[in-house]
């Protein structure tokens, strides 16, 4: 693949270089050489993989080194934008000798694929940039209100209904592929399947699932969150991630757990009546910690650990330790960070990094300036900071405009 | 079968700013008649009839029973493109025509060199891009690619209005063209940089008409754009040779009259070659004298556009609008409703003011827009701006002009 990368895209016309006095330096073979006893070429990456990766390049040899694979698939990304191609079209790259290593163990771009529905050749596209670009984790935020792309083994109506149209799903072959993709780029795919908010679509193939609001004593015969309350909840819930966890290999899932809104809750006499029962008062706050407690159960009950967004830690769910948090509101998100790495939890940064904010002119240079360890809080905790995601939410967002908006 | 019957076609010509493009369209039962005065009005029938043919979920063809009358509101109905922040291939141009053409818009302001770069390949003056083009073997436009150009826009009957921005944005003229642009001073010696176009040598005059009297043999649209914004004095100013020549001017220290000396003889050297002049609106508002057929083009947000746009048609000049429409201007969401809902002839004047009126333009500037990224910075948002300008004054509703747009786009794609 990256010997394509370095030579394959030379249109230009293969003129003769002026001979020299003597002839030049000659790189004839980039050797890898990759440490580890168990290089890792069979399996897939997670957070504690080694990138890191020691180039030489001198004549005649030069010599890429690293411990595990995914250290010398960084190590050739770097080597492949080390050649440069002159006006005569030969091929040359400068002796170098380079010891490199990543600052952040996780280091991703989030993708949402239900507000609008990317085919699978943008994916692809998008895992290769994230390659060039040693990005390592693609976290798939597959499903959300407004269609649910993802075909279920166990529940085909949830894309059968939910998805915005027979052609705008993502079969099992679909996701095999994309993971598969992934993995040969040393990118991790952490799925996220949001809830108990951000749902309304699977409420269209799970019938019962959702929460039916009411005016008064009567269903509006619109819904809100996930119903807590019910059994069938967690019967399905307990199906669908048993799946979920098989189909993606990846050591973590994404649970969401964002912007729960509790009107419907309230509207509700069963959930009233629930609430009563439980001691909960009025704190909805309680029944939102009470779902995502036995989500989490269900989740772990798998051997999957488990992402959150910041609401989960901020409402004082439940969590454990292994969890991590990302903080993705802009509003005192340095803050955020000291409060969720003080209490132990790993955090990861999208705050300032929603490229789905457009603006004019070159604002990647905010981005570049931001500084993730800029918050208040001792060394081991600076430690549990493991990196941060670009953001790319889809309300304006398609394979028309992708590319150009996130590179 | 869909009859098209043109009362005086005008195929062979160009279309200008008093094309008819006023079209018939009548759909019934055996009978699909498409009635215009001119070809350009049957290019505008055609288009609206392509949209209204739908295919349903058999592949079956079809259209509604239908009878319209339509006619644009405004005939200069306009997109700028910006072919020296960064070059556009011909590809690239050509494509935007198409879907231009899609949104019944009818001119194609090609804002075609400036301070970064010179793509226009000039039969009288090689060097210009042989020195100014970011690469003169592929970021240029030969004197065939213009003619693509020209004939591919007409074909769609889109008119092609070339704009070589003096005195200011011309810092890539000067590498092709030694001596044309001041040098700028420090002190007593010059600093080695320049600054517009110097307007106190005979030699500039001589260049202009020689430049000019091709690209109005090239262009052949009546209209050209000769720029004139954002002119910076402090070169002029700091120049010897320029301070002495305001002094004998009688200019005193008033650099808008030098300004308008340069300009004034420009469009003199223009009208003598038969074309009329659009011009951005700081030439209006220096106060330069200039003809009374002149068309200002207001593109400042500061002062209020809606008292330029006053302004200038109260003084008896025609108007053509684009400060509320600069699609480079980006920004989170759907702001494509601020472009929709903008009024043109929301100020205060006569009904003779407001017929001064003439339309308008969105305007992508090429900072940070190439051919990656221009197809979808440009649409549907541009969609907002085109039925603005064709569509009766009443359609506004945003929330049926979102049906139509997101219905629009899926056709696009």
């Amino acid at each position: 693949r990256y010997y394509e990368y370095v030579f394959g895209q030379s249109r230009r016309r293969r003129g003769r270089r002026p001979l020299g006095a003597r002839t030049e330096p000659e790189l004839s073979q980039l050797q890898v050489v990759i440490e580890s006893r168990d290089p890792g070429c069979h399996s897939y990456p997670h957070l504690a993989s080694n990138e890191a990766y020691h180039l030489t390049v001198t004549e005649p040899v030069a010599v890429l080194k690293a411990n595990e694979v995914w250290g010398a698939l960084r190590g050739l990304e770097t080597f492949s934008q080390l050649v440069h191609e002159d006006d005569y079209g030969s091929f040359l790259v400068n002796e170098s000798e380079i010891d490199d290593f990543p600052r952040f163990a996780h280091r991703g771009i989030l993708l949402d694929t239900s507000r609008h529905y990317l085919p699978l050749k943008s994916i692809l596209t998008n895992l290769d940039a994230m390659a060039f670009n040693k990005f390592n984790v693609l976290h798939w935020h597959i499903v959300d209100d407004q269609s649910f792309p993802y075909q279920s083994i166990y529940f085909p109506e949830l894309s059968d209904k939910g998805a915005y149209s027979y052609n705008h799903i993502y079969t099992p072959t679909d996701v095999r592929l994309v993971i598969e993709y992934a993995r040969l780029r040393g990118i991790r795919v952490i799925p996220e399947f949001d809830t108990p908010g951000h749902t309304q679509s699977w409420g269209k193939g799970q019938k019962g699932l959702l929460t039916p609001c009411y005016s008064g004593e009567q269903p509006t015969g619109s819904f809100g969150p996930v119903n807590p309350i019910l059994n069938t909840t967690y019967n399905f819930m307990t199906k669908f991630f048993k799946e979920i966890s098989s189909v993606f290999p990846d050591a973590y899932i994404h649970l969401g757990g964002d912007e729960v809104n509790f009107d419907c809750w309230k509207s509700n006499p069963e959930v009233k009546e629930f609430m009563k029962k439980q001691g909960f008062g009025i704190d909805y706050a309680k029944l939102e910690s009470y779902y995502i407690q036995k989500i989490l159960n269900i989740v772990s009950s798998y051997d999957k650990g488990y992402m959150v967004w910041q609401e989960v830690f901020d409402n004082k769910v439940q969590l454990k330790p292994e969890t991590v948090v990302q903080v993705w509101m802009e509003n005192s998100y340095a803050h955020e960070l000291s409060s969720v790495t003080g209490a132990g939890f790993t955090a990861i940064l999208a705050a300032p990094w929603y490229l789905d904010y457009i603006s004019y002119g070159q604002d990647w240079k905010k981005y570049y300036s931001v500084e993730p360890l800029n918050f208040p809080g001792s060394e081991k905790q600076k430690k549990l900071l493991i990196g941060g995601e670009a953001c790319l939410w889809g309300e304006f967002v398609d394979a028309t405009n992708l590319t150009p908006r996130l590179w | 079968q869909l009859l098209v019957f043109v009362a005086t076609p005008g195929c062979d010509g160009f279309p200008s700013l008093d094309s008819k493009e006023g079209y018939k369209l009548s759909v019934s039962e055996g009978s699909l008649l498409l009635s215009a005065d001119a070809v350009w009005g049957a290019l505008r029938g055609l288009e609206t009839f392509s949209q209204l043919v739908g295919r349903d979920e058999n592949g079956m063809y079809y259209i509604n029973k239908t009878e319209i009358v339509d006619f644009p509101r405004f005939p200069h109905r306009g997109l700028l493109l910006d072919t020296s922040r960064h070059y556009l291939p011909l590809r690239a141009i050509l494509e935007t025509l198409d879907v231009m053409a899609y949104n019944k818009f009818n001119v194609f302001h090609w804002h075609i060199v400036d301070d970064p770069s010179f793509p226009y390949e000039s039969l009288t003056f090689p060097e210009l891009s042989k020195q100014g083009a970011f690469n003169a073997m592929t970021h240029v436009y030969t004197a065939s690619d213009v003619q693509t150009v020209i004939e591919y826009a007409r074909l769609r009957g889109i008119r092609v209005i070339a704009e070589f921005d003096t005195p200011g944005h011309t810092l890539s003229w000067g590498p092709g063209a030694p001596g044309l642009l001041t040098p700028c001073y420090l002190g007593k010696d010059p600093s080695g940089t320049y600054g517009p176009i110097n307007p106190i040598l005979n030699s500039t005059y001589q260049f202009v008409t020689s430049l000019f009297q091709e690209v109005s043999s090239v262009f052949p649209d009546f209209f050209l754009h000769l720029g004139g914004d954002e002119v910076d004095f402090t070169c002029w100013k700091s120049n010897p040779k320029i301070r002495a020549f305001m002094k004998e001017m009688g200019f005193g220290e008033d650099y808008k009259k030098l300004e308008s000396f340069y300009i004034q003889r420009l469009l003199d050297i223009t009208s003598s070659l038969s074309k009329g002049y659009i011009v951005w609106q700081e030439v209006f508002d220096n106060g330069v004298k200039v003809r009374p057929d002149t068309i200002i083009h207001v593109w400042k947000n500061s002062p209020p556009y809606m008292q330029e746009m006053a302004n200038v048609t109260k003084a008896g000049y025609r108007a053509l609008l684009s400060a509320p429409w600069y699609l480079n201007h980006i920004s989170y969401g759907q702001d494509w409703m601020a472009a929709y809902q903008v009024e043109p002839l929301k100020f205060e004047g006569s009904p003779e003011q407001k017929d001064q009126v003439i339309g308008g333009e969105a305007c992508m500037w090429g900072e940070y827009v190439d051919a990656t990224n221009l197809a979808p910075r440009l649409w549907p948002r541009a969609g907002a701006v085109a039925e603005r300008l064709w569509s009766n004054a009443t359609v506004r509703d945003l929330h049926d002009a979102y049906v139509r747009l997101a219905g629009f786009r899926c056709k696009l794609l």
